[in-house]
């Protein structure tokens, strides 16, 4: 029988057994709903979790120092070592070298240094950090009080909580006041003035062939307040407990231990950088970035064996999840293969009569077959619509919860394509593996008997 | 129209079909030998039971007998697969039941139409077919309608009609007027002996009433208990 008529005549019986036909669809419709609302579920912590983990810039960054042999301090170069595998100072041309390289969108260099910051009067001990642009959209500035800095260049800052506490027992009441930086500025021995810019790669504060300490005072206006230190812990955008633009931290020149390293070196020419933190586009060409810097000579290091990890867990929660949700279909299987077990004995004599007129055991078994696949079409269809509303329900009964626990919403369900093809194509898949033992038996059918029955 | 091979449509030689029932051999046809010859009426007359129904359905190779040989039109059914013996059924046989067998579903154009679509016919050719099949019979009016609001008369001129449509050279009627009263019986006996005259196909008619069987056919062959006790020219 041609294709086109096979259809025509399935669509026919599966309309005049309209209700058993349709509950059976519906059976498979919750199975595959089951299916997809676990999956999605899934997929959406999985995208979620990735989500605040590149926000944090813990996954997307590779931290790059300059290489040192700790065991071969102070020996000289074995004579077989390769130049390229010698320590490579991390300076000003690196760091644009690594910011050319595909997949990076930003190389900035870490600027951290222990300071004192008074306020009010009163003297207070901590880290003070710079922070790029780009940190802006850091996971760890969600919820921030006050705001984001200004500009690039702003005088401003943003204190840790716990920092602002201890300025006052109110922190909210800090933000739009000042406080003073207290730093130690380097200056180079004979320098003029202080026109150098480590950042912009046009120092000349000679910090090669010593520098001499100044102490300075920076006013800055208290712009936000935030919960958590950025990437504490890593070196993402350096953990400091008082932030500051990085352009504004950079100007300031304050001493950094990488100042007193390159003196004992005697290193000439520009400083180098005690660290650059590389940005990637993306976590996943985090790997390729790495493999590219550590070519150039110098230590990278990534969490990428922890996106590894998490990867894994993420498969192998979805895969339980699938399992759970399977069951359902599995239950509407076997439904299938009821309905079209019953519709064999109600249309025995019909077989017979198809038969008899000339239909081949070939044409009885793919009616039978595409009966099946179309129950599956529409149950799966019918079930990817039922698990996008099962998933629209429980973000909405999240979000509830957040926002009544005082937390940003989140989307914690996520359908994509795939999984609405790859669950429409797992219902047709399965109905059809459902429709198997029916169809053949139809198709094995002996027309007398079939001919004969009432 | 397939043509028959020397003038002989079907031949049946020493063919038996046994069944076991437990214990019990039924010997619904035994040993029989026929010949049809082509564009013959054959009534093939027997009380219930005696296995003419049996030696139709081995004609029509829905079934395959335990021993003997079958040959349709010069092909034995025996040695044929059952995809060639569903193909046989499609393009050679048409078939008309006691009980109509038509799909209630549907309606009679759909009905004599079915055998159009399980042998392929372009979907163009097939509603003049349909037509030209339900004139034939008289029906060509009640296109749109379903076998539940036909008569019984009217449901065997139809089942008739979807015999008919694939034009096959063998007619294979079952007590076609089992379920019918004594005139719309001999009607549809008229209609299938007009159908012989006008189209010079050959029919095997099973019936168990005697008069009718001597009325229409040009030959009339007798079973009892699964033997051919007569078979000759009707008196």
């Amino acid at each position: 029988m041609k294709a086109g008529d096979l259809g025509e005549l399935a669509l026919r019986n599966l309309r005049e057994a309209l209700l058993r036909n349709s509950l059976t669809t519906l059976g498979v419709a919750v199975g595959v709903a089951s299916l997809v609302a676990m999956l999605s579920l899934g997929v959406g912590l999985q995208e979620l979790a990735s989500k605040r983990l590149s926000q944090s810039g813990l996954f997307n960054t590779v931290v790059v120092t300059p290489r040192t042999n700790l065991r071969g301090l102070g020996r000289p170069r074995p004579a077989n070592s390769s130049p390229s595998r010698a320590s490579r100072p991390l300076d000003e041309g690196a760091r644009q070298e690594m910011e050319r390289l595909p997949n990076v969108v930003e190389v900035y260099p870490q600027i951290r240094f222990f300071t004192e910051v008074r306020y009010a009067g009163n003297p207070y001990t901590t880290m003070v950090a710079g922070m790029p642009a780009s940190a802006r959209g850091n996971g760890a500035f969600d919820g921030i009080q006050g705001s984001f800095f200004s500009g690039p260049t702003a005088d401003e800052a943003i204190l840790q909580i716990e920092f602002a506490k201890e300025l006052s027992d109110h922190p909210s009441t800090l933000l739009g006041e000042e406080l003073v930086l207290r730093y130690a500025e380097r200056q180079a021995l004979g320098a003029q003035t202080g026109v150098s810019d480590p950042v912009n790669g046009d120092s000349d504060d000679g910090a090669g062939s010593g520098f001499s300490i100044v102490p300075r005072e920076k006013k800055l206006r208290i712009a936000g307040i935030v919960e958590t230190e950025p990437a504490a812990g890593f070196g993402g955008f350096g953990s400091g407990r008082v932030l500051i633009p990085l352009e504004v931290a950079a100007a300031l020149r304050a001493a950094q231990v990488n100042d007193l390293r390159d003196v004992v070196r005697g290193t000439k020419g520009k400083p180098s950088y005690a660290s650059l933190t590389v940005r990637a586009k993306s976590p996943s060409q985090v790997e390729g970035i790495e493999t590219a810097i550590k070519n150039m000579g110098f230590s990278a290091f990534s969490l990428l064996d922890a996106t590894r990890n998490l990867r894994l867990f993420f498969a192998v929660f979805d895969l339980l999840l699938a399992i759970f949700g399977s069951l359902a279909l599995a239950v509407a299987t076997l439904g299938i293969i009821n309905t079209l077990a019953m519709a064999i004995l109600e249309r025995r004599r019909e077989i017979g009569v198809l038969k008899a007129l000339g239909a081949a055991d070939r044409d009885v078994k793919q009616l039978f077959f595409v009966e099946a696949g179309v129950m599956g079409l529409l149950g799966g269809t019918l079930g990817v619509g039922f698990g996008w509303l099962i998933g629209r329900a429980v973000t909405w009964g999240t979000n509830i919860y957040l926002r009544r626990q005082n937390l940003p919403p989140a989307h914690v369900f996520s359908v994509p394509w795939w999984l609405v093809l790859g669950a429409i194509a797992f219902a047709i898949i399965v109905s059809l593996a459902a429709g198997l033992y029916p169809a053949s038996r139809a198709a094995r059918l002996n027309p007398v008997e079939a001919l004969r029955y009432e | 129209m397939i043509p028959a091979s020397d003038g002989v449509a079907v031949s049946a030689e020493r063919v038996s079909r046994h069944y076991q029932m437990g214990s019990a051999l039924i010997r619904a046809v035994d040993d029989v030998t026929l010949e049809v010859c082509a564009g013959e009426f054959l009534a093939l007359l027997g009380s219930s039971g005696s296995g003419k129904s049996t030696l139709l359905n081995l004609m029509a190779g829905l079934d395959r007998p335990t021993s003997g040989t079958i040959f349709a039109h010069g092909r034995n059914l025996s040695e044929m697969s059952r995809l060639e013996l569903a193909r046989y059924r499609s393009r050679t046989v048409g078939m008309v039941f006691q009980a109509f067998n038509l799909l209630p579903r549907m309606t009679l154009e759909e009905n004599v139409e079915l055998p159009l679509r399980l042998a392929e016919v372009e979907r163009s050719e097939r509603a003049g077919r349909v037509r030209e099949a339900l004139e034939r019979v008289h029906l060509e009016k009640r296109l749109s309608h379903r076998p539940s609001e036909l008569s019984g008369g009217e449901q065997q001129r139809a089942a008739l009609a979807r015999a008919l449509v694939n034009r096959p050279a063998l007619l294979l009627a079952d007590e076609p007027t089992g379920n019918l009263d004594s005139a719309t019986g001999e009607g549809i006996l008229l209609l299938l002996r007009e159908i012989q005259q006008s189209l010079g196909m050959t029919i095997v008619l099973v019936t168990h009433e005697r008069p009718l069987g001597e009325r229409f056919a040009d030959r009339i062959a007798t079973v009892a208990d699964g033997r051919l006790v007569s078979d000759g020219v009707k008196p």
